[in-house]
């Protein structure tokens, strides 16, 4: 699978008159709506798909809004003799370091803000330039974004996991229990839905618009 | 199937599209051990098939296996000041079987097991029989479509980092040992990166092709024609 010479101009599907499968890669006439071979949907690389994109992101934001006002965590220690607390995100973090835990508390800081506030701004930057001419290598460093954002998304999924564990593990009856607040539920719900937006992004509108000559970008 | 260089523009008969960029390639049998990538963005296109399908049905088979001892052994356990509790991997996803944080159960239960169980039975499914030379199995092609779907969503070993954050979080509060499950979910881990490196779409949906999937007869061979 290569062009005759990898000096020769790139012809993408669309500008052909075709359009390529995203799942499987075949390549069909325009009018055709199904992939043949795999079943997928056909769709042109537009910017149709950037509706859902903004619908599923917007969702997301939504939902990570109550994530990080409700508490993740509720811990009681002796009986509520020691305290009841309640920690939302945040808190969570600033409570991990109070107590050393320096290295729990990047890692939950990194999964549960870093990492979803990071995936809003690229997922809606990727959006606003799609479909804008760009350079070849604009066009690399945002087909890179966005196998960042793609592969990296599901991974903040890991808070929601870490309160199932210590929930389950820590009921140590009148010692320390730890049970969810709900916020786990729009947290998990705030991921899923920017995952959905990723998914809906079609990567190959990074690359329309660009001059088609040759992959070595002179003019 | 077709001889190498043969296409047609106007039906895209031989080609293939980048699904990551849309640069079209001529598609042709790979040499022994060959990857194909995009000329222009560097997407794996396809990847070497000698032996990859039956090394992906032994690592589905070596993970349905693991699969099964982490959902029935032991998980973990803790104790502390004569009090200790115990849970497994049902317990930890009724965690969050309380009022409104029931979906929550389903959820965690289908992307810790369920859906790399399915995954697992779907690739065996659909690549048991190319892997010997024979037919595909009726309805191979929406069960594979349904297995790529289901990829991101299938988070196991993203639970098994969590665990590891979870009990360095609560190694000073009390002792905590690890069972048998949670070994088994380590090793799965390994299994199933391991298979990923033998995955690749494109293949096997270009293997479904030519083991003779049988197609609706719109899909244009060139030698047919000429
Ligand atoms: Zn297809």
């Amino acid at each position: 699978m290569s062009v005759p010479s990898a000096e020769a101009p790139v012809l993408t599907a669309h500008r052909a008159g075709l359009v390529g499968c995203r799942s499987c890669g075949r390549v069909w006439p325009e009018a055709e709506t199904t992939c043949n071979r795999c079943g997928s949907t056909l769709v042109p690389p537009d910017r149709r798909c950037l509706n859902a994109v903004w619908a599923w992101l917007a969702a997301g934001f939504v939902f990570y809004i109550p994530a990080n006002l409700f508490p993740m965590l509720k811990t009681s220690t002796f009986g509520g003799l020691r305290g009841n607390s309640e920690a939302t995100i945040l808190g969570g973090v600033v409570e991990l370091m109070h107590y050393g835990n320096y290295g729990v508390a990047a890692i939950v800081f990194l999964a549960s803000i870093v990492v979803p506030i990071g995936k809003f701004i690229a997922i809606s930057w990727l959006a606003l330039v799609a479909g804008r001419p760009a350079t070849v290598q604009a066009a690399h460093k945002r087909l890179r974004l966005y196998e960042v954002v793609e592969f990296i998304g599901r991974w903040s999924m890991i808070d929601v996991f870490i309160v199932a564990i210590l929930s389950a593990l820590v009921q140590l009856g009148f010692v320390a229990s730890i049970h969810p607040g709900p916020a786990a539920v729009s947290f998990a719900l705030s991921v899923a839905f920017t995952m959905l937006s990723a998914q809906s992004f079609d990567p190959r509108l990074i690359w329309r618009g660009l001059p088609l000559r040759s992959r070595k970008d002179h003019e | 199937m077709q001889t190498e260089g043969e296409y047609d523009l106007s039906t895209g008969a031989g080609l293939i599209a980048c699904p990551r960029c849309d640069a079209l390639h001529v598609e042709r049998e790979l040499e022994p051990g060959e990857t194909a990538r995009c000329v222009r963005c560097n997407t794996v296109l396809a990847s070497p098939r000698a032996g990859a399908f039956t090394r992906i049905i032994a690592l589905s088979f070596a993970s349905l296996v693991l699969m099964v001892g982490a959902v029935f052994f032991p998980f973990l356990e803790i104790s502390r000041m004569g009090f200790g509790n115990q849970t497994s991997l049902f317990g930890v996803a009724l965690a969050f079987s309380h009022g409104a944080l029931m979906p929550l159960t389903v959820a965690v239960l289908g992307m810790i097991v369920g859906l790399p169980v399915l995954r697992a039975l779907l690739l065996v499914y659909t690549l048991l029989p190319l892997a010997r030379n024979r037919r595909p199995f009726a309805h191979a092609v929406p069960a594979f479509r349904l297995s790529e779907a289901l990829r991101p969503w299938s988070m196991a070993e993203i639970f098994v980092i969590g665990t590891a954050i979870a009990l360095v979080k609560v190694a000073g509060l009390a002792n905590i040992s690890l069972g048998p499950a949670f070994w088994a979910f380590c090793g799965l881990i390994l299994v199933n990166a391991a298979s990923n490196v033998f995955t690749s779409a494109t293949t096997i949906w270009d293997a479904i092709e030519d083991a003779g999937m049988a197609t609706d007869g719109r899909e244009i061979v060139p030698e047919t024609r000429a």
